[in-house]
């Protein structure tokens, strides 16, 4: 048994660490969480329930914050 | 020293129940550094500033996002759905902009033809529908259509953007009639969004009386920005207090400022 999945973040495929949650995930990516707003499987999960929600094989997680726009 | 703009009695912007110190709303992209952006904002005197909703770079070892350069305690951050071709996208946009915890407020875009950047009015009116129902105060971006703006409004849109011209090319108001049109018939604020090259044309759009503007190449792509800002700033006052002082008819002959009478023999 592997122990880890792949999940796509921002439209890539990447390894994570079986049942590891979307808290994890930014830590592993060493994000802040206040920093990003997390999309799972087109949900948004709010940041106080980011230590709550676990990832899944070939789950869809978006990573987006501000960027310069008019 | 006593401003045209202090001269004149104006009601400051209000959008949404908010109020702002500054007509002129500034866009932070396409910018040649952050530190210009910052300077730029700066010299504008805008409150309120655009920025987009994008992925994380997730391949750089210190991603910084706009947050890092632009204080939100100090300016209004108002997403965009900038680059969004359906409403379905857009209202995905603006949820993910909210959960940002800024505020509520959102510049909807629903872009319908990739080489004008020309707003897809159908989807602008879906999507703005689906966004007030969420609480969202809506800016919609939109063409000169008076009865477009007139369905915006009716949505519950907090104010209604028509543009100068398509998105960065700097042509100006091009419409003046339609944008007067709209302004009249419009109780929401009427922001000019979008084509304002110079400060003569900021200047000419304030006074067709819109209550706003909201630019972002035009400072961006000057040669220098923070002087183009300055420049822009004084423009919307300028243009404001014109229009607020009401210009004189115009004539197809000249009239004498001196007296006629008491002329010598």
């Amino acid at each position: 048994m592997t122990q880890t999945i792949d999940v796509v973040v921002n439209g890539a495929r990447r390894p994570v660490a079986r049942d590891a949650t979307l808290l994890e995930l930014l830590r592993s990516l060493e994000l802040d969480p206040r920093a990003v707003v997390v999309e799972h499987n087109r949900r948004i999960v709010r940041r106080p329930a980011l230590g709550d929600v676990r990832v899944a094989e070939g789950d869809a997680i978006e990573l987006v914050h501000f960027v310069g726009g008019g | 020293m006593t401003t045209a703009v202090e001269v004149v009695q104006d009601a400051p912007l209000t959008i949404g129940g908010r109020t702002f110190p500054s007509r002129l709303l500034v866009g932070t992209g396409k910018y040649r550094d952050s530190d210009t952006m910052v300077r730029a904002i700066e010299a504008s005197g805008a409150a309120i500033v655009t920025v987009a909703v994008r992925r994380v770079n997730l391949d750089r070892t210190k991603e910084e996002g706009i947050l890092y350069h632009l204080d939100p305690k100090k300016y209004f951050l108002l997403a965009n759905t900038a680059g969004c071709f359906t409403a379905e996208d857009a209202v995905r946009y603006a949820r993910l902009a909210r959960e940002a915890g800024f505020n509520e407020f959102v510049k909807l875009e629903v872009i319908g033809d990739q080489e004008t950047l020309l707003p897809d009015v159908q989807g602008l009116l879906e999507a703005a529908r689906t966004l007030v129902r969420e609480g969202f105060k809506v800016l919609a971006y939109t063409n000169e259509d008076l009865v477009i703006a007139l369905r915006l409004e009716d949505a519950g849109c907090a104010a209604v953007m028509p543009l100068a011209s398509p998105i960065g090319s700097g042509l100006g108001l091009l419409n003046p009639f339609s944008v007067r049109a709209i302004k009249r018939r419009i109780q929401v604020p009427v922001i000019v969004d979008a084509g304002v090259g110079t400060a003569s044309d900021a200047c000419i759009t304030m006074e067709q009386g819109v209550d706003g503007i909201l630019m972002n190449t035009a400072l961006a792509a000057a040669r220098d920005p923070v002087a183009m800002a300055h420049a822009m700033r004084l423009a919307v006052e300028a243009g404001r207090a014109a229009f607020l002082a009401g210009r004189m008819p115009r004539r197809e002959v000249a009239l004498p400022s001196s007296p006629a009478e008491g002329m010598l023999d």
